[in-house]
This record gives structure tokens, sequence and C-alpha cells, in this order.
């Protein structure tokens, strides 16, 4: 008995030494980030030796945002957080104060190094003629999208229905959750992460439309060959903005700060945002953006705080247990 | 003889033998057998009904595996990250068979060689993590190493990891692993008895030579029996470990969990490549739950 | 005496083996199996019976515990099949179907999940012949029942298997020669006979089923209401930090499971004592 236990904590301690060496970040992200971080990683790599002339391993995790969020909470030392969504680092730093509140204030552009939005992806031609939101409530079509609960980008999906209707003429809440209701109705898989949707879309040929972050939407059309989706822009959609911040305690404890601190800056310098804007996420670089503008369709775009006055309050008022979202499957 | 096969426990439920009857043709011609016609179509339901549930899945999985041509498949396999995950899977089997035979051996000990008050209770208790969704088995983990959790600020103060590194991982596998090796020796023992050993102490051997001498032997065929079962579990185990893995590539990832990650890369053929390697491992699995088999009828017989 | 924890026996080792049992069970079982329990006593009596009674959880509920019995019953007919086939005839590869019906336990079920996806997607193997007949099989609650019944299979067929093994000729035999026909006599002779297997096996493959998540999430599609089973609600109550309701969600599932293992448990016995009865 004793024995194993000694056994046992040799092992972990060994483990932990071999995987765990100095210089190594560990980056938790969200599910559709995982080949822009791959290139980020070796780009960082490759610049912090050059820089600073020290090795720097980075390990990547991905999931869907909230159980990425719920895993950090839990203790995964994350040295750095890049999710989905500000709501979930907001959770990280109220439940488990492993950083300060307003950490959102200590990167440029509200710690959102690069932005993106929501779009469509549907087969083909078109079959169903899919030309903006009105018509992902049309009976007989059926609508991909990941579970809002666990899912950032289902978030950003479900919001972005929910302002395109209170900013249609006459929009207000009843007509919102009405719509987007209606839209649920035609939801008939909900996968738990946006690349879980991804999949069942493109590679289990299910559904008309998946609603997609726009980078995810690009990646699919040259991950399963061009021609085989189209992406639709809808005529207004939602300003995502995906953040990333250090977590202090944990950078602090393993003495990663300055390496930390450096990656996510590294994330604002044109070298990195080319990366990003090649892995099709809008840059925020003047420069970078006006190189790939002929990429990204124009779109009129609101932010959540105009929309929803934050994500606080959209996150209480949707998503929480009890919120529009459960209501509208209650009410089926 | 008789009572060694009394009654499996339906557990692991391994196919009784001793010596059968195995005459074909005394089963043809006798008068208590099926027609012809019924005898074909329930062969056919049986089998149509194994091969869409069972024989189907399995041959996608190949088939999947292959895709992209022989090249890729043993590319896939000698990535960095899928060694680590084939490393960390190996790791748990290691961890968790041993473990589970040394508690195996003893509750077995304790349950069929002596009668105490709360012995079905306990029994139970040593079912319950085959009753309980893996998905709990990972809850409780973290409800008890998380950094919300009871000794998760302790462990976080004093620089240990549970969850989210190796033990956890280990943890998690053991609890699923649990009942295996237990319920495979209970029934043997307790059909065995204990004359055998009783004897041994009469003529003079002391507890351990009783046990090594005596028991051991009489057990070794149910206990590599219950081990091959265990291995099985141990590196097949998905639930509970995506709740404490962290899922950090090629650090916390066994392969079940490996698979699920290229699956989500859109790297099909590869995630089929990692799980034909788990197929495979099942398959070594059942072939040498079958040699064991033979081999424990084999020494009944004799 | 008649108060005595144990029964005096010569054999040595019993407080060792016993002892060690005990720390070991309660450390990897018993103390975070309460864990789970204790947590939930973070809500009120009447919030547990508003988390683990709303309509997602009841719902869920149904699903879960709906597909587990129709999969164990499946199980059960067409296991009692299998292995009657693989007891009492002669085919072309019996031995290999014989290795490979413990399959579904020995794979992983992320390889289970993946793989019957695939196969019974609208575009694969199986499924492209069952979508024109209007058959939807993946990402509906049929899906979660395939998967089901796809892990609960060994069980069924694994308890039958070594009672028909042993089953005397003889009476068969008798019941043959006083003029029953085949018929009546797998009836009234032998499926009495294999009655109490058959429950085992049934219990075994829903307890089984109740808990299943890695080969359904996957196929299921998870939609609220229609295709969610209770283990993926108590994840995404966990992934959205609500520790208590996923507990108290859990602190219901694991009731079912203990009500579950002691009745496998009180079945085993019976059988048992069934069994030695009539030998």
């Amino acid at each position: 008995m004793k024995i194993s236990l000694k056994l046992f904590a040799a092992a972990a301690a060994l483990y932990a030494a071999s995987t765990f060496a100095d210089s190594t970040l560990l980056n938790v992200s969200y599910d559709p980030t995982r080949e822009l971080y791959q290139q980020v990683n070796a780009a960082f790599a490759k610049h912090w030796q050059a820089t600073a002339k020290e090795k720097v391993t980075i390990r990547a995790s991905h999931g869907g945002s909230g159980s990425q969020a719920r895993s950090v909470i839990d203790g995964l030392e994350a040295d750095v957080v890049t999710l989905a969504l500000a709501y979930d680092i907001d959770e990280i730093a109220a439940r488990a104060k492993l950083l300060p509140a307003d950490w959102q204030k200590r990167l440029p552009n509200n710690s959102t190094p690069y932005t993106s939005t929501i779009v469509f992806l549907v087969r083909k031609g078109n079959p169903k003629g899919i030309r903006d939101w009105d018509d992902l409530v049309k009976p007989g079509v059926s609508v991909i999208t990941p579970n809002p609960k666990t899912s950032g980008g289902a978030r950003w999906n479900y919001l972005a229905a929910w302002g395109y209707a209170m900013k249609k003429p006459g929009g207000d809440e009843t007509k919102a959750r009405n719509f987007v209701a209606a839209l649920f109705r035609n939801v008939s898989i909900l996968d738990s992460g946006a690349r879980g949707s991804t999949t069942t879309f493109a590679q289990r040929n299910q559904g008309d439309v998946l609603i997609a972050w726009e980078n995810e939407a690009f990646l699919a059309n040259k991950e399963f060959g061009a021609g085989r989706f189209e992406i639709i822009v809808p005529s207004v959609s939602i300003a995502a903005e995906p953040p990333v911040a250090l977590v202090d305690t944990v950078v602090d404890k393993r003495g990663t700060r300055k390496v930390a601190q450096a990656y996510l800056e590294y994330l604002y310098t044109d070298e990195a945002q080319e990366i990003a804007a090649r892995n099709f996420y809008r840059p925020r670089s003047a420069k970078v953006a006006a190189k790939y503008a002929q990429q990204f369709p124009k779109v009129a775009l609101f932010t959540v705080d105009e929309a929803f006055g934050g994500w606080t309050r959209a996150q209480k008022a949707h998503f929480a247990d009890g919120g529009v979202f459960d209501q509208i499957y209650k009410a089926q | 003889m008789e009572s060694q096969t009394l009654y499996p426990h339906p557990l692991s439920a391994p196919v009784t033998g001793g010596e059968r009857p195995q005459s074909a043709a005394r089963r043809v011609t006798s008068p208590t057998t099926e027609s012809a016609l019924v005898r074909r179509v329930l062969i056919g339901v049986a089998l149509g009904y194994f091969a869409a549930l069972v024989l189907v899945p399995l041959v996608a999985v190949f088939v999947e595996a292959l895709k992209k041509g022989f090249e890729f498949y043993v590319e896939s396999l000698r990535e960095p990250d899928a060694l680590e995950a084939i490393r960390l899977t190996l790791t748990m089997a290691l961890i968790a068979v041993p473990v589970n035979l040394v508690f195996g051996v003893a509750a077995a000990w304790a349950i069929a060689k002596f009668e105490f008050r709360g012995k079905s209770l306990l029994v139970s208790f040593i079912d319950l993590p085959f009753a309980v969704s893996p998905v709990i088995a990972g809850l409780v983990y973290v409800l008890m190493f998380g950094l919300q959790g009871w000794l998760g600020p302790w462990l976080a103060a004093h620089g240990i990891k549970i969850i989210f590194a190796l033990p956890g991982l280990a943890l998690a596998t053991l609890f699923v692993t649990v009942p295996y090796i237990a319920r495979e020796l209970i029934p043997l023992m307790e059909a065995q008895g204990t004359d055998e050993e009783e004897a041994a102490l009469v003529l003079g051997a002391s507890g351990w030579q009783t046990f090594f001498r005596v028991t051991l032997p009489n057990i070794k065929w149910a206990l590599v029996y219950g081990a091959i079962l265990c291995n099985a579990r141990a590196m097949g185990e998905f639930g509970a470990v995506s709740v404490v893995s962290g899922h950090i590539r090629g650090a916390t990832n066994t392969m079940p969990l490996h698979v699920e990650i290229l699956y989500n890369e859109y790297n099909f053929a590869a995630a089929f490549a990692v799980a034909s390697l788990l197929a495979l491992l099942a398959i070594v699995t059942l072939v040498l739950k079958s040699v064991v088999e033979r081999r424990a009828h084999g020494a009944h017989a004799r | 005496m008649a108060h005595a924890l144990r029964r005096p026996s010569v054999l040595p080792g019993f407080n060792l083996a016993l002892g060690f049992t005990l720390v070991y069970i309660s450390m990897i079982v018993l103390v975070p199996l309460a864990a789970v329990v204790v947590k939930t006593t973070a809500l009120t009596l009447s919030q547990f019976w508003d988390t683990v009674t709303s309509p997602r959880v009841m719902a869920s509920y149904r699903l879960t515990f709906g597909a587990s019995l129709i999969a164990a019953l499946l199980n059960t007919v067409f296991g009692l099949a299998l292995a009657w086939v693989l007891e009492r005839y002669e085919f072309a590869g019996k031995r290999v179907v014989d290795a490979l019906v413990d399959l579904p336990f020995a794979l992983p079920t992320a390889v289970a999940g993946i793989a019957l996806t695939a196969i019974y997607a609208g575009n694969g193997w199986i499924g492209q012949f069952l979508e024109p007949l209007g058959v939807k099989v993946a990402y509906t609650p049929v899906g979660v029942l395939i998967a089901l019944v796809f892990i609960g299979l060994p069980f069924v067929v694994r308890t039958v298997q070594p009672v028909l093994h042993d089953f005397e000729a003889e009476l068969e035999e008798a019941a043959a020669t006083l003029g029953a026909n085949r018929w009546h006599v797998f009836v009234r002779v032998i499926l009495p006979a294999l009655a109490p297997a058959l429950l085992t096996g049934f219990t075994l493959a829903f307890a089984r089923a109740v808990g299943e998540y890695g080969s359904v999430i996957f196929i299921a599609g998870n939609v609220p209401m229609v295709s969610e089973i209770t283990p993926l609600i108590i994840v995404t109550k966990l992934e959205q930090f609500d520790y208590a309701g996923a507990t108290a969600v859990a602190s219901v599932m694991l009731l079912v499971s203990f009500a579950l293992i002691l009745a496998i448990n009180g079945l085993q016995s019976w059988n048992r004592r069934r069994y030695t009865r009539t030998h």
C-alpha cells in the first residue's frame, strides 16, 4: 500500500518533470483555433529563440470554450487562455480569481488581437436558396449550430440571430424571441463544440446550412475541397471578439510571466496578424487588414456591448439556467 | 470440478467449458433439435444482428484508417503526439492492472474465504463502478481534487497536481476498473472452499506459503482472465478520463482522447488509424481471452 | 457468538485482506462518490427537486431509461438467439463470432461512437440504405438506441451461454418423448430454465446502457428534449460551472446505479440457489 503510493508519487513527479519542463507554455483555447495556434506557436517559438535566445515549447488544449474555462477554473494550469468570448474569461476571474477582473483592459483592442463574425455555410449551388437570416426559419430548412450552453461560437451564433431580429424594422424583444425560437426549431443536431458541428455538416452531410464562425466556414471550404460548399454572408451579423489573457496566478507560480506576456503581445505583431489573416481571422493591424481586404466580405456588424449591454448581461438573460434559451426549449 | 463452473460472474462472463459433449452428429440426429429451416433462420437472424452491430463497425474502422494508404497509416501512428498518447494509455494499463491484481486478490480472499457481516454490501460496492456513469466517475475526482474542490486549494498550495495530470487520469481509470479482477476471483474462490488451505495450514505451512503454494495456483487462470478484462477497460476508457484530462496535446491525451482530437481536426484517416490500433488491441485481448479460457478448461479437465 | 462480526476460521489474513479492501474501495469509490452527495447539499431540498425534475432533465431520463430499456430488451431477444446458435449449431466462422461477441466490451466507447456514426449517418454504409426508406438513425433517438444496443450486446449472450451449455439434454428428450413439440419444449422447459440468466443479462445490459456516454454523444444529435441523454446533462451543467446542478442529477443516477447493482446481485444469488437446487 505504502509502496504503491510512493511509486505513484514518484511516477507523478517524473511525469510532471518530463512534460512541464521550464519555458513550456500551456495555451488553453477554444475549438476552431487549432490550426491558427499550431502555426502561431511554431512562429513564436522561432521568434523567441531569435529575440530572447530561449527555447520555448507551447502546448495547446482545445475544446468548447465553456468547458475549457471550466477546466482552468478546476485547476488546469493554463499560462494563457485564448477563448471564444470574454464571458468565459470573466468566469475564470470571478470564480477562481486567477486573474484580475479588469483583465480585458490590459491588452490593446479589448484584449482581442483578431476578430471574426458569423456567416452561413451552405451546400454547393445553395439548393435551399439561403440569402439571409430570415431564410433559416423557413419550414424544411435544416440548420446546424452547436449548443450555446457549452460552445462559445454557438453563443455568438445565437446573439447574431437575436440582434438581427431586433434590428429589423419593427423588431422588439418578443419578435426576437419568436425568431430565435423558430430558428432553433429547425436545428436537429446540437454538438457541444463548434468543430463538432462543422464535422456533422461537412463530413456527415447533415443539414442544409451551418451557422459558423467566418474563419471556420473558410477553413471547412479549404479542408473539404473548394466547390463543395458556399459561404453566404448575411445582411447583418455580430462582431465576434475572441479575447486572450494572461493567467496571473499560474504564470507567477510557474515563473513564465515574461514569456507568456511576450506570447500574447506577439499576437499583435504584423507577423502573427498575417498568420491570423491566412487562417481567416480578421486582423486588427490596419496594414495586414488592408492586404487581406479582398478576402473578407463587407458586412454590417454590431457588437455585444451595443446590442446586449455586455457579455454578463447577455449571458444572464439568454444562456443561464432558466434563461431565454432554456425557455425556448421548454415551450416546444 | 463441477463446482468451479458453477456460475461465472456475468460482468466478465466467460464461456464455461469443462468436458463438453461436443459431438455435432448427436445434435443433428437428436429429436430435440429444430428443423433445418428454423436453424437457418435463427443463424441468419443472429448473425445479421451481430454483423450490423459489431462486424460492420469494426471493418469500417480499418477501412477508414487505410483510406489514405498504408504509409499515411504508419505515419499517423508514428507522429509524436500519437506516440505520447500510446505511451500514456499503456501507462494507465500498467498502473491499473497491478493495483487491481493486489486489490482483487485481497478482496476475494476476505470475501470468499470468510463469513462476515455486511459481506453482500461490500460486494455491491465493488460492483458499483460497473453501473456508475463514467461521466460521474470523472466528476467525483473534479469535486475532490479540482481547484474549487475539497482538497484542491491545499494541493495547489503544495504544488501537487492530481487532475489534468497523470494521477487524475490514473484515479479515473482505477475507478472504472475496480470490479473486474475481484469479481472474477470471488465466485471461483468461493466454489473452491477452504479445505485445501486448511490442510496446508495443518501440515505446518505459514499463511503466505499457503497462499502462494495452494491458493495462487488454483486461481491463476482466473487472475489472468481478470487482468485481461481490466486491461481492456483501462486502455479504452473515454468518458471518465475526458472529464479529468484537460486535453493537452502530447501530454494528457490518452489514445481514446487522441482519437477524438484528431477527429476534431478534420484528420479523419489519422483518427481512425489510432482507433484501429485500439481495435487491434481489443482483438488481441479477445484472442488472449479465448486462449486463457481454453487453457483454464484444460487445466480443470486434468 | 451470534453477534460476532465474522465466523471464526483457521485461515489467516482476514484482517489484512479486509482492511486493505475497505481502505482501497473507500479511497477509490466510496469517498469520491460521497463527495457528489455532499456537494448536492449546497442546494435546498426544493432547489434540488426543481433541478432533477426540470423538463429538460425529465426528457433526458425518458430518453436514457427508455432507450436503455428498449436496448436491453432487444439484446435479450437477439442475445438469446446468438447464444443459442453459438451453443447449439455448427456454422462457418463460429469461433470468430464467439470471440468477437465481447468486442463492444473491449472497444473504447469513443471509437465505437465514431464508427457507428460513420456507418449509420445518411451517407454511411448502412445509413444510405435506410435513409431512402425514411429511417434516420444517426443524430436521432434511434442513434442513441443503436449505440446502447451495441454496448449491451455481450452481456445477455455471455450470461445465457453457460446455462444453455450446461442444460441437460435429458430434460428436453423427456419432454419430447412425452409428446411436446419443439416450440412447447422451448417455451415450457428451456425458457424457464434460462429465465434467471436472461433477467441477469438484461439487467446488466440495462445498467451499462444507462450510464453510457462516449459512444452515444457522437451519434445522438444532442438536442434538448429530444436526443439529450442524462450523462450529457451532467457534463453540460458541469461545463456551465453549475457544480451543484451537475451533482444533483449525478446523485439521482447514482441512486439508480446502486439499485441496479443490488438487483443484479440479488438475481445472481437467486440464480445460484436455483441452479444448486436443480442439481
